[in-house]
């Protein structure tokens, strides 16, 4: 029982530093989310209005740039990160393949648009940015969560069940030992009495003795014999 | 002696152009635009000028493209008026303006049917000024060839097409190239068809087109550095004609970055000023804007002359401009970039 509650113990104070740890992480992210969605909203700004910029200049050109795209040139991989025990999702992103756009805008604009895709690509780079952010930031919440809820378990519910257990135990004990030593002492006094009874009798009895053998009993002489009347 | 028959052919309608002319958003209009805070303000403002309420049916969440594409209506219907009243040779004339859009929605088409779109759904984003009667039968189309054999051909752009492109071409091209290929051939051609027109409009107009092409020329320089276009296929999608033809191109075709594109370009001194301030003084004012600026001054001064089709040119290039310079505005209105609004280049 005692290993058990050091068991519960070294568990709590364990989970107890997982969950700190953990908090902490998450303090960070959360930092980073707020940078990260203040630094979106500014470079999405700039992204659509670059957008603009091209559309002033070249025409629609949208219905172009979705027929000549063919495959991504921005990719995102995941990548897992461990962070006291729990993995947490990170996205990364790289370039793959050439420029599928470098001559849209040939005749007019092809500057801008390249401006344009740039702040584009960026921008999606901070939203991938913010994405793995937020799953980590979800994750964690939940393993966050999760752990708290085990340390409460072992503090509030599992140690003093164990305690009380142990001092049920102990308190039971101690009611035995007791019990043993009231019986011991019961046995032991009850046999004094016995003891003492025995020797009381030996003693009567030696003294009897000792009055039998000084004076035998004169059947003959009867002293006061009752008279017999029939 | 042009002079003395013109006006029984065409003194009607240049008049209705001059009278669009004055229509034409001037430095108060846009002032007041400038001011506007939202949406519907602009709106407001646009319904005191020519455009009436031109916006007046739209629902209120009014988006920038709305307002370009409602614009861009009624441009269309007052060319199609003018178009529709003109006769020999200025009909061929205006007919020659629209080829330009035409080469737009043909590579729209093309890229839609290499990807096997829905080509009533292009149909639908062609520019209404490139239409043409055949091409409702795109729908028909199913590779290209077949589009060329079966569409193509009955088009004004089928020379073009003939001239600098295989069916074969067609297929394995970029569609910039293309693109770029057409337009260098309509260019051309529109320059001798300009020519062959009486004095004065083959004046205005040869100096209009050579600008044009030279500015597609320095475009294409500058936007195909370190690209994989080779110097032969930059050079193919050279217009030849205009001032930097050909021995300018011949540098550009050298040129490698933009320092040497501007020395090359440098000897005519028109074209100086545009790079002076460009290269150095970053975002102000972009190569693109003083291109549309030069533009815009030069189909001004076509109003200065009469008796001449350069004008009919020159008021659709003008009212193009207007409407990038409207939706520009809105664009810097609905995104709240109002520090920027004031880059629209002003036409009078």
């Amino acid at each position: 029982m005692k290993a058990k509650l050091k068991g519960a113990q070294t568990g709590h104070s364990l989970l107890k530093r997982k969950s700190e740890a953990l908090t902490k992480r998450f303090r960070v992210i959360v930092q980073k989310i707020d940078e990260a969605k203040k630094k979106m909203g500014k470079i999405m700004q700039t992204a659509s209005f670059s957008l603009a910029e091209v559309n002033y200049i070249t025409g629609d050109i949208s219905y172009q740039v979705q027929e000549n795209a063919k495959n991504a040139q921005l990719r995102v991989r995941t990548k897992q990160e461990n962070v006291s025990g729990v993995m947490l999702p990170a996205f990364e992103n790289y370039m793959e393949g050439g420029n599928a756009f470098e001559l849209t805008g040939l005749g007019r604009g092809g500057q801008q648009v390249q401006k344009c895709k740039e702040t584009y690509i960026k921008a999606v780079e901070t939203l991938v940015e913010l994405a793995s952010l937020q799953t980590a930031f979800v994750i964690l919440d939940e393993v966050i969560k999760v752990t708290n809820r085990r340390v409460n378990a072992i503090e509030h519910v599992i140690i003093p069940k164990i305690e009380n257990t142990i001092k049920y135990i102990i308190s039971e004990l101690d009611e035995q030992d007791r019990e043993e030593f009231f019986r011991l002492k019961k046995v032991q006094a009850n046999k004094k009495k016995t003891q003492a009874a025995s020797d009381k009798e030996k003693a009567d009895l030696d003294v009897s003795d000792q009055d039998g053998i000084g004076k035998t009993v004169d059947i003959l002489r009867v002293a006061d014999d009752e008279d017999i009347i029939f | 002696m042009e002079f003395l028959y013109f006006n029984v052919n065409d003194g009607f309608l240049e008049g209705i152009v001059r009278g669009y002319k004055s229509a034409i958003l001037n430095q108060t209009n846009y002032l007041n635009l400038t001011q506007c805070e939202t949406l519907e303000d602009l709106k407001l403002q646009l319904s005191a000028t020519d455009y009436g309420n031109f916006l007046s049916n739209e629902p209120s969440p009014l988006a920038t493209s709305t307002i370009a594409e409602k614009a861009t209506e009624k441009l269309v219907s007052e060319f199609k008026y003018v178009r529709s009243n003109a006769v020999e040779p200025l009909s061929t004339f205006l007919d020659y303006l629209t080829y330009a859009y035409m080469i737009d929605n043909v590579i729209l088409l093309i890229t839609g049917t290499l990807h096997e779109r829905d080509t009533h759904e292009l149909i639908e984003r062609c520019h209404p000024l490139g239409v043409f009667d055949s091409m409702a039968a795109l729908c028909v189309a199913t590779n290209v060839a077949e589009l060329y054999d079966t569409v193509l051909i009955e088009t004004p752009l089928a020379p073009y097409f003939k001239n600098c492109l295989s069916a074969n071409d067609l297929d394995e091209m970029n569609i910039e190239i293309i693109r770029n290929t057409l337009y260098k051939a309509y260019l051309e051609d529109f320059y001798r068809y300009c020519k062959q027109l009486d004095g004065t409009t083959g004046e205005i107009m040869s100096e209009i087109l050579e600008f044009e092409a030279d500015r597609r020329t320095i475009n294409i320089t500058i936007n195909s550095l370190n690209t994989e276009l080779s110097r032969d296929d930059r050079r193919k999608l050279f217009p030849a004609l205009g001032r930097l033809y050909p021995d300018v191109q011949d540098k550009l075709l050298r040129a490698d970055d933009a320092e040497q594109v501007k020395t090359a370009v440098e000897i005519w001194v028109e074209y100086r000023q545009f790079f002076e301030t460009s290269v150095t003084s970053a975002e102000t004012k972009t190569l693109e804007d003083r291109f549309f600026e030069y533009e815009v001054h030069l189909n001004k001064l076509t109003f200065q002359q009469q008796f001449h089709y350069a004008i009919f040119y020159a008021f659709l290039k003008l009212k193009e401009q207007e409407i990038r310079n409207v939706l520009w505005i809105a664009e810097c209105i609905s995104q709240g970039q109002k520090d920027r609004i004031n880059n629209y280049i002003p036409i009078f």
